[in-house]
């Protein structure tokens, strides 16, 4: 490295340092957001050089010189090789969504900096290993599914026991998200207009895509976007008319039901029509959206309000249940370490790349670009004032419904609020009213209106960044309550196929019908629960969410160990057998409290223990307003007890199979992973 | 000079092209009529429409356990 090289890095680690001790030690007065920007990127940039890259170059040994798939299937279709630019972009829209923006939001109710940090650490050390290093392994093994290679690295065992558990999570996964949009849309006329319209438009731009203009991508996403603002500022006039609104004021399980059967009609209807669109036009709004909040924050470099920690580091929090260890870890989610890439980076990516020497920029700097999208959504929680910010993160059985009794609530905890202020800000953003909108989402769309607005349109705009925020984020959840549904669909066929051949035959119409039904049912019912539960859904149910997907990363982290080991590279182990142990240790943690922990609060079972001895004494315990939702309420707790112990298990059986595999690895003296076209180096 | 400086934003157009299209499951139609008339010579090569269809039926059918997306 040359001296010039040298002072650069320097450079670099001195500013993040000093960004982060701002961050970090400031007290007393309000920090800029840019701060936080700052420490994150220089911290970025020197994991990806120092880390990132030796862990490729050194630990994995990518060979320049070694075919990928990408030449040795080359069809021009899934096998292609591809610009690493393109395909970098290609390979942020698949592992984006809404997990780095919903999970940092809610970790705020400690505050700031203890969400940052693990976003921070997290990603670095954990997240965007297993994504480059599940990306290596698959590009190495022809682009093979991550369930695949669990079996042919783990055993069979392993790998359906695996399947099962990302079944399990996908479920999950369906359920919270179309809970945070049901939770953006209950009562709000505006908002469920202009996501109600993109039903529409996506018909339009899927008729005019198939058949005015075949594989028009470019002309279908300009009708669609020119017809989403439009639906967007005409959603104001349907607010303010009564008797328009009537017909698009919803209560919440009104939602959950309308959801469950949009999930299904999409699962169902050929692809082209409804899902395929949508997908297009929420493919480029995330991206552009995501592009301009990193501009917004850049040009308005807001303060943030909220402390750097609160007092719920204890684990009193109104938001979600639990304190810091563990929770906090399965909290954050998608922004720093997410089991689902480890799906994505084992699908269409590996497929295309051109040079093994690519896989670091790509799957480390992906995720590293997704980590900076939760450090946004961070800051867009963190600019409003936290007396709002916990209005409208806590359920209605802790703060009521009147504006008067949440603001006494909220000022009880430290944090002052008056009615007017939480009036004057559902009047700024167009709603009737903010409190309980649980989710992160409109928190979330709150804080980014006020970024944008601060620039562009001030006050009287503030409403419609509020409804595009809304959009935007309600888009790609529904899109991947749509596709989702597919996927849970195929694996559900798959899973029964087993027994039931004739099942597995995904074009017959009845197997697609009954497989959609059965995919909508499992996370209908779950969705529906959140939706009824009196304490908000989301506080009972995201950590679950959480918990879930940060156990299929420790499966994937698991993989990677295990091959690591095959490999005869257990010098350098460590680097993933460090993540996997702290990933093990919070979401085993975390899953066994969830159903085990004597306070009720936390664990279900001691929850349906409270109120079912209540329910024998005949007496009613809040919120439940009668013996029915006494009944409904224990009925839940021991669903998602039983969920929870269920993903218990499928992760220690994984990770016990992951220890025999390495046992075995180590007793023999070759390499005995079991990768495909290393022998091609040299003959090609 | 200017038609260099013209060059490199069209460059850079196409590429921006490319990974919108990529993003949605669409590779580059030019890249895969090169491939089929290079190394598949007097066989078939889908028309765009064929390539768009197909491409759209492969990114939502889930084949062998693909997902392209995340939560």
């Amino acid at each position: 490295m040359s001296i010039k090289n040298k002072l650069v890095w320097m450079a670099i680690a001195v500013l993040g340092a000093v960004a982060l001790g701002i961050v970090a030690l400031k007290r007393g007065e309000p920090v800029n957001a840019m701060w936080l920007v700052i420490a994150a990127l220089c911290i970025y940039s020197i994991a990806y050089r120092f880390y990132g890259l030796w862990i490729a170059n050194t630990v994995l040994g990518v060979n320049a010189a070694r075919q990928t798939p990408a030449y040795r299937h080359n069809d021009g279709l899934d096998y292609v090789p591809t610009n690493p630019y393109v395909l970098y972009g290609h390979h942020f829209a698949a592992i984006a969504g809404a997990g780095p923006l919903v999970g940092p939001v809610l970790a705020a109710q400690m505050g700031y900096l203890p969400g940052t940090l693990w976003i921070i650490v997290g990603v670095v050390l954990a997240g965007a290993v297993q994504d480059m290093i599940v990306l290596f392994l698959s590009t190495r093994r022809d682009g093979r599914s991550l369930g695949d290679m669990i079996r042919s690295e783990m055993g069979d065992v392993a790998g359906t026991v695996a399947g099962i558990g990302i079944l399990l999570i996908c479920i999950i996964i369906l359920a919270v998200l179309a809970l945070v949009v049901v939770n953006a849309l209950k009562a709000s006329p505006w908002g469920t207009f202009t996501v109600a319209c993109t039903i529409p438009i996506a018909l339009i731009m899927g008729i005019y895509g198939r058949l005015v203009r075949p594989g028009r991508v470019g002309e279908m996403s300009v009708i669609g976007v020119v017809l989403l603002i439009a639906a967007l500022l005409y959603g104001r006039t349907v607010a303010e008319t009564p008797s328009l609104a009537h017909y698009f004021t919803f209560p919440g399980p009104a939602l959950a039901l309308l959801i469950i059967g949009y999930g299904f009609t999409a699962s169902v209807l050929p692809v082209w029509l409804l899902l395929a669109p949508r997908d297009y036009l929420s493919t480029f709004l995330k991206v552009g959206t995501v592009a301009l909040l990193a501009i917004g924050v850049l040009i308005a470099h807001p303060q943030l309000q909220m402390p750097a920690i609160t007092k719920f580091i204890d684990g009193s929090g109104p938001v979600w249940a639990g304190s810091v260890f563990p929770f906090l870890f399965i909290t954050i989610a998608c922004g720093s370490v997410s089991g689902f890439h480890a799906l994505v980076s084992s699908g269409t990516t590996p497929k295309m790349i051109e040079s093994e020497t690519q896989i670091a920029a790509i799957g480390y700097g992906g995720m590293l670009t997704e980590s900076f999208v939760a450090i946004m959504a961070v800051i867009g929680a963190s600019v409003i004032n936290p007396g709002v910010y916990f209005a409208m993160n806590s359920g209605a059985g802790l703060i009521g419904t009147t504006a008067a009794h949440a603001a006494d609530v909220i000022t009880s905890w430290g944090f002052t609020v008056t009615p007017d202020m939480l009036n004057q800000v559902a009047h700024d953003v167009g709603e009737m009213s903010i409190l309980s909108r649980t989710g992160g989402a409109p928190t979330l769309a709150v804080g980014m209106a006020t970024i944008f607005s601060s620039f562009l349109g001030g006050r009287a705009l503030m409403a419609v960044w509020y409804h595009f925020a809304i959009l935007f984020e309600a888009l790609f959840i529904l899109t991947t309550v749509d596709a989702g549904t597919r996927v849970c669909r195929f694996m559900i066929q798959d899973l029964v196929g087993h027994a039931l051949p004739t099942f597995k035959d995904t074009r017959a119409w009845g197997n697609n019908v009954i497989g959609s039904a059965v995919a909508c049912a499992l996370w209908g019912y779950l969705l529906y629960a959140g939706v009824t539960d009196p304490y908000g859904g989301i506080w009972t149910m995201w950590p679950l969410f959480g918990a879930t997907n940060q156990m299929l990363a420790a499966i994937a982290l698991t993989l990677c160990t295990v091959v690591l080991y095959k490999m005869k590279r257990e010098r350098w182990a460590w680097v993933t057998v460090v993540p996997t142990l702290w990933l093990l240790l919070c979401t085993l943690t975390a899953g066994l409290q969830k159903a085990f922990s004597p306070n009720p609060k936390v664990g279900f079972l001691s929850h349906a223990e409270k109120f079912s001895q209540a329910l024998d004494a005949q007496q009613v315990l809040a919120p439940a307003k009668s013996l029915a939702e006494m009944r409904r309420i224990i009925f839940n707790d021991y669903l998602d007890a039983a969920m929870a112990i269920l993903a218990v298990a499928i992760v220690v059986t994984v990770a016990a199979y992951g220890v025999l595999r390495i046992h075995q690895a180590r007793r023999k003296p070759q390499n005995t992973a079991v990768e495909v076209g290393g022998a091609l180096v040299g003959h090609g | 000079m200017r038609s260099l400086a013209m060059d490199e934003v069209a460059r850079f157009w196409r590429r921006a092209v490319q990974t919108a299209r990529l993003m949605i499951g669409v590779p580059d139609y030019d890249t895969y009529v090169a491939h089929r008339r290079a190394h598949h010579p007097g066989e078939p090569v889908m028309s765009y429409a064929e390539f768009f269809r197909e491409r759209q039926r492969a990114r939502y059918g889930c084949e062998r356990g693909r997902i392209s997306r995340c939560c």
